[in-house]
């Protein structure tokens, strides 16, 4: 397969791009394998224009055609919920970009995609793929207690496709007995260490359901295992991410649940979370009634409540409280799985953790977390986020389990301001990188895949007849294009338009060549992408996640799960409706009082003097 | 005093709204303004007041194994659900509080007997903090088209209006006359907000006396004075703010609205504002859906739908929205009416000033705002705040609506207010409060009847001497943002959870920005002011620089005296969520003492008197036992 052959049009004259909120503008649209690209000319054709999109083709949900005459327009539908429109003098043209813009965001191949191909010179390929380590994780666990070991039993991804090589265990369980847990296990995933809790030494573990099945299997290491994390006397919970009925009805297909006679120091705790489709369709119910501006106020609120969104905040938050809970005050270890154990089952232990650990609440120690509770523990990332709320696709394996747990540390965030080193803009830069991204870092669904390839199992058969030659830009674009930088209404400081590519773009002529990937297509994530966390911890880039309110919490945040305390996510949600112009100002301002309450650097006469005097009033401060 | 029976009940529970938690026993005391209950069960010391005037609703429930539950709903939405051990004092304590949260005569209202031990003349001068006349010289009233009137200074054109009204130049006390005549209850059109920009005037006025087919000249020709005082445009807007069906209504009356027919040049529009018992319904809906114990999202949602109170705030801010942009985008004048322009009417035109003069978003020019709108032109706060025993159909929260559209404009416009949120939650208080006189009664004449300028305080000095407390630390100053333009799509209106469950503390937020941002400004200002004195002193000393320790000295003090006001961290002891249901985690923590009186009196000030009032009254009442006050 080739770009090209995709490309029925590269370039248009005179395409008006709006959105809401924006004045039109209107310039020559330009399509390249991965970009969709639109550059208005304001003082005629010889000076150079000004790019005033840039828009990552992946980001694209859903394409809309309306033919009008001889001309049509195109309604883009993005991923991170923003909504372009193309009005394309033509209709041939406006056909053909419509399919083209249709044919590259709907390549499924891991390989093909933009972040194989971005190379932007400030950063180094390696940089940023192996911050965090579960060695170093592990070693934190170790210096306080020798009940827990790292096992390599996964290295070659034979015991659990979906596990990273290294996993915490129970040091008294060996590998072998490992491995006849992850049989007793769907999908082999046994439980494993997920959080140490360094107050009382009770842990946290996840796995999947246990494959008891109709006739109430039982498997002795899987018994073992658990049993070993308890000591004499002591309780566990093990808190099941779906209703007791549903926990009882996955024994016909296999599944179900501990029952209380093979583990009878754990007691069951059923807080049904929703996933999957259900999930997927709230999230669409919801983005519909956002972009509603017709609605009225009894209809929105109608429509907020019958969506379910803020129900699925509400029970997330609250299933997270209660395993912060049972660790922190009732002592007790906990279990932590619904049924595959890569979906409610992260998100409880991710966000229970956001809610006990202050490391985790840093600009690093939050990323650590996503890379370890997401990443690693085998979220599905490439099935889960292939889609977002406004694709006509059917809906396959799509669920927007990342965006609610991102949404409820929005939540603690709102309730604790202070307690989050990063802020909301953090949050909605992941969910777009989810999405779609020019890094590596959420691609594919496991660590073996990231590894190994998925290419190789599902990808090639599908593209048999094509010629599998992977074609790359000669020079790729040098800005990191962020979406579409206009509307990024994220870069707060950035002036709208700031992109200010007045660069002669040569991203029409990339096509032309190809180069040199291999048939066998193995993924190496790691080693042919970049990682966004080396983007986002650049010095001049960090500055723009932090939250200029944090002071280091060393407490645990319990939020308040009550209705009147959870929020619709406006800065998410609205994005791209309502203006965020005043509640940027406020947060200058904020920074501004705070940054002024910071040891003073002072401009005036009495200069010399007051530098010598502001570091001790600093420290004073400081101590406090 | 004749209604208190018993001063002191002991072994008073007072349960908590979350079941789960363990009730506080303590005391309970009434005095002749407040019930005062101090919790004996906590390790800090705990005093709830509640002001008897605050009081709305006392219920006696049914006996429970713990004794004789008393639940008291406040007018500021507090909640109290206290249980007492024997029939008697239940039963005492319930037919105390009936008759002294609703006083039968005005002498017996808290402002006539509160005493923060004031000067007479700062009382006076408090009293001239507020001049009308001050704010339209600022419009540049009286010009070629406006003036200042007397004509009713002996209350004849109106007797629910001030003395003095601006009218258009052109209109003649005849035409005046008349036109007071074919308004209800002689409310003339008078200019509310003049946008000197432009010329274009906000006026507000009550509802023709139109019925089917009636004509007024003089009304005709007030209607065109006000007009032409605009001659920038050659129309002007009539707006009713009711309903079309409840205006048609009232034309069976002898009432209704402007026949477009009738006067030159107008362009006549409704907007569908409610009257006041849709109002207080929906509120009483509302409160209910606040109070529900652990709700879902669902039950919540669809609760706050059905009471509709959202929707009716969308209402009016749409109104006070199309009377700004029509002033400021399209240069019309507007007069704008309900039925009797005293309440629909006061929240439009307030809020349309708000949204068109910057000035009105200051400390000062709010308050001028409520003198000038709400207390000079006759909203009657007496009756929809239910100050005395009396009708309750006359209750309605139309004043809390536009306090509650003030704060929907905060969460859109962050920088915008030179005040904060309790800066509203302070004037919504007094509002029920009656400690101050600036809302007693129903109108200007009343006022004068009652002498509340000789005998009372006013509210507005109080508020200005806290604040330091009441600022917006974010306020980027006067100058900064003119016009506002909210979004009004349904999303931008929030639940006011600082409002209506002010006083569930683990709802909101557990750490507060607003204090720790007030601290910061308060620290930098203290920095500066000694960095200036430093400066100050530079010329006198010898010597290149002074000696490292005297200045160290003097800015370690100036340091240590502005501690951090508010640590982040203050939610510690906060208790887990709960393990049964997994529902609410985290609610009500108990504090410190400190911050309990800060958050659950009325404010802090006047506690103190307050306290020293209460105090030698217990003595005097009750001499077998006093709370022991710190």
């Amino acid at each position: 397969m080739e770009f090209a052959e995709l490309i029925k049009t590269a370039t248009v004259e005179s395409v008006l791009l709006s959105c809401v909120g924006l004045p039109a503008v209107k310039g020559t649209l330009c399509i390249t394998s991965h970009h969709l690209l639109l550059s208005s000319c304001p003082g005629g054709d010889s000076q150079p224009g000004t790019v005033e999109l840039w828009l990552l083709i992946r980001n694209v949900d859903a394409v809309e055609k309306r033919l009008a005459g001889s001309s049509g327009t195109i309604t883009l539908r993005c991923k991170d919920l923003k909504v372009l429109q193309l009005e394309i003098p033509g209709m041939e043209e406006c056909l053909n970009i419509a399919s083209s813009i249709e044919a590259l965001s709907s390549v499924d191949s891991v390989m093909m995609m933009y972040p194989f191909f971005y190379r932007p010179q400030s950063l180094k390929l390696e940089e940023g793929w192996n911050l965090f380590p579960l060695e170093q994780y592990f070693q934190q666990i170790a210096s306080q207690t020798s009940r827990w070991r790292l096992s390599d039993v996964n290295r070659d991804f034979t015991t659990c496709p979906t596990y990273p090589p290294a996993v915490i265990v129970p040091a008294a369980v060996d590998d072998d007995a490992l491995r006849k847990a992850a049989r007793f296990r769907q999908g082999g995933r046994f439980p494993v260490l997920s959080y140490y809790h360094p107050k009382n030494g009770t842990v946290m573990l996840r796995s999947s359901q246990p494959l008891t099945g109709p006739n109430r299997k039982r498997c002795r290491e899987d018994e073992m295992l658990l049993g070993t994390v308890l000591d004499e006397g002591e309780r566990g919970f093990i808190i099941d991410t779906r209703s007791a009925q549903a926990a009882k009805q996955a024994r016909m297909t296999g599944g179900g649940t501990e029952p209380k006679s093979s583990y009878p120091r754990w007691r069951r705790l059923h807080r049904p979370l929703e996933r999957g489709r259900p999930l997927q369709e709230s999230f669409i119910k919801l983005v519909e009634a956002c972009n509603d501006t017709s609605i009225n106020m009894d209809r929105w609120l109608s429509r907020l409540e019958s969506c379910r969104w803020l129900s699925h905040v509400k029970a997330a938050l609250s299933t997270a409280c209660l395993a912060a809970q049972c660790m922190d005050r009732e002592e007790a270890s906990v279990l932590v799985h619904g049924a595959e154990g890569t979906d409610t089952t992260l998100l409880v232990t991710a966000l229970a953790q956001v809610i006990l650990d202050p490391s985790c609440r840093t600009l690093v120690g939050f990323q650590g977390l996503l890379e370890r509770e997401w990443i690693e523990a085998g979220h599905p990332f490439h099935l889960r986020c292939a889609r977002s709320a406004y694709s006509h696709a059917r809906l396959k394996q799509e669920a927007p389990l990342f965006l609610l747990f991102l949404d409820c540390v929005w939540q603690l965030s709102r309730q604790f301001p202070f307690s989050l080193e990063f802020g909301e803009h953090l949050l909605l830069t992941l969910f777009d990188n989810a999405y779609a991204s020019d890094y590596g870092t959420f691609l594919c669904n496991n660590e073996k895949e990231r590894r190994v390839g998925r290419e190789v199992a599902t990808a090639l058969s599908l593209r048999s007849k094509a010629v599998v030659t992977t074609v790359t830009l000669r020079q790729t674009p040098l800005w990191p294009g962020q979406g579409l930088t206009l509307l990024d209404r994220a870069g707060r400081s950035l002036p709208r338009r700031s992109l200010g590519c007045t660069k002669p773009h040569d991203s029409r002529q990339g096509l032309k060549t190809r180069s040199q990937f291999s048939h066998r297509c193995l993924c190496k994530v790691k080693e042919t992408t970049h990682s966004l966390w080396a983007w986002l911890n650049q010095p001049g880039e960090k500055k723009k996640y932090l939250n200029p309110l944090y002071s280091h919490n060393a407490l645990v945040i319990w939020p308040s799960v009550e209705p009147q305390s959870i929020q619709l996510w406006q800065g998410l949600f609205f994005r791209w409706i309502r203006s965020s112009q005043y509640l940027d100002e406020a947060w200058a301002e904020i920074e501004r009082l705070v940054e002024g309450n910071k040891p003073p650097v002072k401009e005036s006469a009495g200069n010399r003097l007051s530098q010598s005097l502001s570091d001790p009033a600093a420290r004073t401060e400081n101590e406090r | 005093m004749e209604h208190i029976t018993t001063p002191k009940v002991e072994n008073v529970k007072l349960l908590d709204r979350y079941t789960n938690r363990k009730a506080a026993n303590g005391t309970l005391y009434l005095t002749a303004t407040h019930l005062i209950y101090v919790d004996a069960s906590a390790e800090v010391r705990k005093e709830t007041w509640i002001l008897h005037h605050h009081i709305a609703t006392v219920e006696k429930m049914p006996l429970t194994t713990a004794g004789y539950p008393l639940l008291i709903h406040c007018k500021n939405f507090h909640v109290a659900h206290f249980v007492i051990g024997q029939e008697r004092d239940c039963h005492e304590v319930y037919t105390s509080l009936l008759k002294l949260s609703q006083p039968a005569k005005p002498e017996e209202l808290y402002a006539f007997s509160y005493n923060p031990k004031m000067s007479k003349e700062n009382r006076e001068t408090g009293w001239k903090l507020i001049d009308l006349k001050v704010d339209y010289q600022r419009m540049g009233i009286p010009n070629d088209y406006w003036e200042i009137t007397d004509v009713n200074k002996d209350y004849e054109i109106c007797n629910t209006y001030p003395p003095e009204i601006v009218v258009p130049r052109a209109a003649s006390k005849a035409v005046v006359i008349g036109s007071s005549r074919f308004r209800s209850r002689g409310r003339i059109p008078v200019l509310s907000y003049l946008y000197k920009e432009n010329n274009a005037a906000i006026c507000r006025c009550s509802q023709p006396l139109s019925g089917f087919s009636a004509r007024c000249l003089e009304d005709e020709q007030m209607l065109q004075a006000i007009r032409e005082a605009n001659p920038g445009s050659p129309f002007m807007y009539v707006v009713d703010t009711r309903p079309k069906l409840n205006a048609m209504a009232n034309r069976a009356a002898g009432k209704g609205y402007e026949n477009e027919d009738n006067y030159d040049n107008i362009r006549f529009k409704f907007i569908g504002i409610e009257n006041i018992h849709v109002m207080r319904n929906s509120l009483q809906k509302l409160l209910e859906v606040c109070e529900m114990k652990s709700p879902s999202m669902s039950d919540f949602l669809t609760g706050l739908e059905n009471s509709g109170w959202l929707r009716h705030i969308k209402a009016v801010m749409d109104a006070g929205v199309f009377l700004a942009k029509a002033v400021k985008d399209e240069k019309a004048s507007v007069l704008v009416h309900c039925s009797d322009g005293w309440d629909r009417t006061a929240q439009v035109c307030s809020l349309a000033s708000l949204l068109l003069d910057p000035f009105y978003r200051t400390f000062k020019g709010f308050m001028v705002l409520i003198e000038k709108e709400w207390i000079a032109m006759g909203h009657k706060f007496s009756h929809r705040c239910g100050h005395l025993d009396g009708d309750p159909k006359e209750v309605s929260p139309v004043f809390t609506q536009f306090i509650e559209c003030v704060w929907q404009l905060m969460q859109q416009f962050p920088c915008t207010f030179e005040f904060n949120e309790r800066f509203l939650l302070e004037i919504h208080d007094h509002v029920y409060s009656c400690q101050f006189g600036n809302f007693l009664g129903i109108c200007h004449k009343e006022r004068e009847d009652l002498k509340i300028f000789e005998k009372t305080h006013s509210l507005w000095p109080f508020l200005l001497q806290k604040k330091q407390e009441l600022r917006n630390p974010l306020y980027r100053g006067f100058t900064a943002y003119k016009e506002l333009q909210p979004n009004t799509l349904p999303f931008s209106f929030q639940f006011w959870c600082g409002m209506y469950n002010r006083f569930d503390k683990g709802m909101h937020p557990k750490q507060h920005v607003l204090d720790h941002l007030l601290s910061c400004v308060s620290q930098k200002m203290k920095l500066e002011d000694s960095a200036s004195d430093l400066e100050n002193k530079l010329p006198f000393l010898d010597g290149p620089l002074p000696s490292e320790a005297c200045s160290l000295s003097k800015v370690g003090r100036a340091a240590s005296k502005t501690p951090m006001l508010n640590t982040p961290q203050d939610y510690e002891g906060e208790p887990p969520p709960v393990l049964s249901n997994g529902a609410s985690a985290g609610d009500i923590g108990v504090v410190s003492d400190v911050d309990q009186k800060h958050k659950e009196n009325l404010s802090p000030h006047q506690d103190l008197h307050d306290l020293n009032d209460t105090v030698n009254m217990l003595n005097a009442e009750a001499k077998d036992g006093k709370p022991q006050h710190h």
